[in-house]
């Protein structure tokens, strides 16, 4: 087939047409129709991307099933995937079916949650696999829209707040990346992102304003391009938008955001800053560092200090991008290896964990930790669960967090060994929040009065999250089925960088 | 050669010869409703097919009376935008005016005239026929305005958008006055010639920023846009409509070409105040409608922040810059008739409202129309993959390819300052509190236009249904 690439993406989007225009009536039966067909389709996209994991070769490092066709003047729609990428379509088709499952108990609206849902599914696959500047921005913009109406529609009290939150502060990141693609065009006469990779931008130091700009035009087009990338991971100190998005957003919109959205500011790393702007980033990468650790010592003692759970996990997912970003900036392979690995395992681990923490909420319907205790007694199923996940949040050997983090901590080590240490010290922090939440959710007597009359996972909830347990386990002890694949891309990829940034550096001995 | 002048300005004498006659229909006529009701159609009708005689022509740049009329792809380009924008609004206002008694043939006629004048502004090669086109055009527009005379406010608006515009002929006419004296011409291509013989002289630089100030007055872009709100706010609504679109793409193509035919030779002097211009619009545009209640006036700001932008495109003083400012103008035309679609049907109980509050949980009343606004809005704000995004895409490029990086920054930093307020209607009609809804019913014509206009919004990603290119061509056609 030579279009799979378009087919996996945009089968979502013919799923929601199809709900917009042929599901009538808001019956029982409609209702139910509706998360059928938005299962089916999710699933259907699933089927087909392993038709894509199939057809992959990892051992060819440039981009596979390449499609291209003339668009607007001088853009053209070209799709394509390597290693980098294709776990993350792969992730993105895996989550959303499991997305769609804990989804089964929306009573409000729910056709237009779905068509919500499928919008953003093919959305998050083009970002990932689209080879042409704009068309990349518009798949990374466009995915705002669906997201703001989940969280202001189907949200907590706080929805609006947290909706425009969410919304504003990723546009403003995002718009001044699109200036410096306009530029980026402008210099390399191209969008096409293949080419756009051989370019090698000017780095030669510039004045702007007086000031003077070491690394030139690659630092300003850097620049702007992290502050897009920065808020989506998001990183510390411009991380204050994800808490909020996630408390108020429904739990499958957690999810959605934790397990694939953020991934796309680690994505951009890899794809745009890295091998386009070498050596910028080698001037950028101890305020990279700086930032990271900073990103997980502080918000693990702030994730400390929660009281309710899902602000929790959100402060947590925050502090584990932090080992993302830093084994991306430590430019080995190693480090990106376990960048790319941590992404994969924080989308099943996060993911679950979100998944868990609605599971009560529907119960109880709060999200307080104070309001929980001796679930145990109740509900062994789900501290089995919840235990297992909280434990490769900590990062414990046997579970993808495990393999993910020691990747990256070794990697950092071998160039900054003080940010090594840093870091090291965050593992540490984030199993003291990790234990003790457990603890006081699950642990103790059950004595408070609403408990009481708990019931433990039913049938549906137990098949939602059992994929996510056999992953987590399995890239625990198996971490090469993922390593095999994006081994040789990274490979290059690193290759490029040092060959770039050891001829800067000869150029200007200076520095 | 008359006959051969006569020829080129067919359209516009047909129009005008129109007018004429329907005037004296509705003069003579006895049953006053009905007839007016007919030349509103009639006049819409003879808007779409002139629009579409006029885009059929083939390409070629024909003048007329020594230059003073230009008959060019980009001329062509603006009059079709501005003949369907216009026949859109009066397909849209008949309902409107029959409800609140303003049903009268005066209304076609004087739109008629209005854009009689509007297609003679996009046409100029001389200072004094672009004077003339533009008079035409705002005498017509003053006495729409005030065309409800029993209201107060419709009355002000149109005092108001008088006195100010006639200020603003004012300026342009001084302006005008200063370019002749110092250049010995009126017309467009010797203009050129002079300044490329003899350069700006301080006079001629005087009289040129006077002609921009005019004209910035005409886009309603800031420093020069006091009167918008007011009038946006207090005009009927057909008529706020009407503003908000064939007299903007008919005033930013009148400034595109007097700035690139008479003074293509000085882009370095204009770019300066379009510059000035352009960023003072997009952010006073953005902010100031953070606080406002009525969507009249919200629109009134949206405007000015779109224009600014698109005069972003035009101060980048290249071909480039002047399709970006085509495509700018014609999507935001054809968002424009959409919204107003809708403005036009918020009613309760059979009372016209324009609180934007009215909107809340809208999406429970009407889900279709409220997701058709909904993606009208988006496409306002500028976000892919809607077609508005295209537009600031273009503007853009555009700038950063002529230098103004700086620019282009702080034009989308605004955009997100100005998404804002579009988002909150979003937010009203999706997830706003409970309130006393809108209850008006929306008959097809309106549904056709809604519709249709959010509709060319998502489909238009796949190849902007040509426009992209044609506007290209008629740029070309300014520039060389």
């Amino acid at each position: 087939m030579d279009n799979l690439l378009s087919i996996v993406t945009f089968l979502p989007l013919f799923g929601a047409i199809v709900l917009m225009f042929f599901l009538r009536g808001d019956d029982e039966m409609a209702v139910k129709n509706a998360k059928l067909l938005a299962l089916f389709a999710t699933v259907m996209t699933f089927v087909a991307s392993l038709f894509i994991l199939q057809g992959f070769d990892p051992s060819d490092t440039g981009f596979q099933m390449v499609e291209e066709a003339e668009w607007l003047g001088g853009l053209t729609y070209k799709m394509g995937v390597d290693g980098i990428s294709i776990l993350f379509v792969m992730l993105t088709t895996f989550i959303m079916p499991i997305v769609i499952g804990a989804s089964w108990k929306v009573e409000h609206r729910v056709k237009e949650y779905m068509i919500a849902f499928l919008l953003l599914e093919t959305l998050m696959i083009g970002v990932f696999l689209s080879l042409d500047l704009v068309l990349f921005y518009v798949f990374f913009e466009a995915g705002l829209i669906p997201m703001f109406l989940i969280i202001g529609i189907w949200g907590g009290q706080d929805k609006i707040y947290a909706a425009f939150k969410f919304f504003l502060y990723t546009l403003l990141g995002s718009v001044l990346m699109l200036i410096a693609m306009i530029a980026m065009w402008y210099d390399a006469g191209t969008t096409d992102i293949v080419k756009l990779l051989d370019h090698e931008f000017s780095s030669s130091t510039i004045s702007v304003l007086g000031l003077q700009i070491v690394g030139g035009a690659q630092t300003l087009m850097w620049l702007a391009f992290f502050a897009s990338f920065a808020v989506k991971m998001p990183m510390w100190p411009v991380h204050t938008w994800l808490p909020d998005a996630h408390v108020q957003a429904p739990t499958a919109g957690s999810v959605v955001l934790a397990a694939i959205l953020i991934k796309m500011g680690g994505y951009g790393f890899l794809r745009f800053s890295l091998p386009m702007f070498p050596v910028a980033s080698d001037i950028m990468q101890n305020f990279v560092f700086f930032l990271s650790v900073a990103a997980i010592i502080l918000t693990s003692l702030i994730a400390l200090a929660q009281t309710d759970m899902k602000k929790l996990i959100a402060y947590s997912s925050v502090a584990h991008m932090g080992f993302v970003t830093m084994g991306i900036f430590a430019f080995n392979q190693q480090g990106i290896d376990g960048a790319i690995f941590q992404m994969i395992s924080h989308g099943f681990i996060s993911g679950a964990l979100f998944l868990s923490v609605g599971i009560v909420y529907d119960r109880m319907h709060t999200r307080e930790i104070e309001a929980y205790g001796g679930l145990a007694v109740r509900m062994p199923v789900y501290a089995l669960i919840f235990m297992l996940f909280t434990m490769a949040n900590v990062g414990l050997p046997g579970t993808s967090g495990f393999i993910g983090e020691f990747l990256t901590l070794a990697a950092v080590f071998k160039v900054n060994t003080w940010v090594a240490f840093g870091a090291t010290s965050g593992v540490i922090l984030s199993a003291a929040y990790a234990l003790y939440l457990y603890r006081r959710v699950i642990f103790g007597d059950l004595i408070k009065e609403s408990l009481k009359g708990i019931t433990d996972m039913d049938a549906r909830e137990k098949l939602v999250i059992a994929p996510l347990v056999l992953f987590t386990l399995l890239l625990g002890v198996y971490p090469t089925l993922v390593l095999d694949i994006i081994g040789p891309s990274v490979e290059a990829l690193v290759h490029n960088f040092e060959t770039v940034v050891g001829a800067a550096e000869t150029a200007a001995p200076s520095h | 050669m008359l006959s051969n002048d006569i020829s080129v300005i067919l359209p516009e004498l047909l129009l005008a010869v129109y007018a004429m006659a329907a005037l004296m229909v509705g003069v003579w006529s006895k049953k006053e409703e009905a007839v007016s009701g007919l030349i509103l159609w009639l006049t819409a009708l003879l808007f779409v097919g002139v629009g579409l005689w006029v885009g059929m022509t083939p390409a070629g740049t024909d003048t007329a009376f020594n230059e003073g009329f230009v008959n060019d792809g980009f001329a062509r380009f603006a009059k079709v935008v501005i003949l369907w924008g216009a026949a859109s609004i009066l397909f849209l206002s008949k309902e409107y005016l029959q409800k609140n008694n303003l049903l009268k043939y005066e209304f076609p006629v004087l739109i008629t005239m209005a854009t009689i004048g509007m297609m003679i502004m996009v046409s100029a090669g001389d200072l004094m026929s672009l004077y003339m086109g533009l008079e035409l055009q705002s005498l017509s527009l003053y006495v729409v305005a005030a065309f409800r005379r029993d209201s107060l406010r419709s009355t002000e608006a149109g005092l108001k958008y008088f006195v100010l515009g006639a200020l603003s002929s004012g300026l342009l006419l001084y302006g005008a006055s200063l370019v002749y004296g110092y250049t010995g011409t009126t017309v467009f291509s010797q203009i050129t010639t002079v300044v490329a013989d003899e350069g700006m002289s301080l006079g001629l630089l005087f009289g040129l920023v006077f002609l921009v100030s005019g004209m910035a007055f005409k886009v309603s872009a800031a420093p020069f846009h006091m009167w918008t709100p007011d009038v946006y706010e207090g005009s009927p609504t057909p008529v706020t409509g009407f503003f908000a679109t064939a007299p903007k793409m008919a005033a930013a193509a009148m400034m595109a070409r007097l700035l690139h035919d008479a003074f293509g030779n000085a882009i370095a002097d204009w770019q300066q105040i379009l510059i000035f211009l352009s960023f003072a619009s997009v952010f006073l545009g953005s902010i100031a409608a953070i606080g406002q209640s009525d969507i009249k006036r919200l629109m009134a700001y949206s405007s000015i922040a779109h224009m600014g932008f698109a005069l972003m495109g035009l101060a980048a003083g290249s071909e480039e810059g002047v399709q970006s400012l085509l495509i700018y103008m014609a999507i935001y035309v054809t968002t424009n008739v959409g919204v107003f679609a809708f403005i036009l049907n918020m009613e309760r109980d059979g009372q016209a409202i324009t609180d934007i509050k009215s909107l809340s949980m809208y999406s429970r009343v009407a889900p279709a129309r409220a997701f058709a606004l909904a993606v009208l809005m988006f496409s306002l704000a500028g976000l892919p993959p809607l077609v508005g995004f295209f537009a600031k895409f273009y503007v853009l490029t555009a700038a950063v390819n002529a230098g103004l990086t700086w620019l282009a920054i702080a034009g989308v930093i605004a955009s997100v300052i100005g998404a804002y307020y579009y988002l909150r209607i979003v937010f009203l009609m999706y997830f706003g509190e409970a309130g006393d809804a809108l209850n008006g019913k929306m008959s097809s014509l309106h549904w056709v236009f809604l519709g249709g206009s959010s509709g060319a919004m998502v489909l238009g990603i796949v190849n902007m249904f040509g426009v992209e290119t044609i506007a290209g061509m008629a740029a070309a056609t300014l520039l060389n």
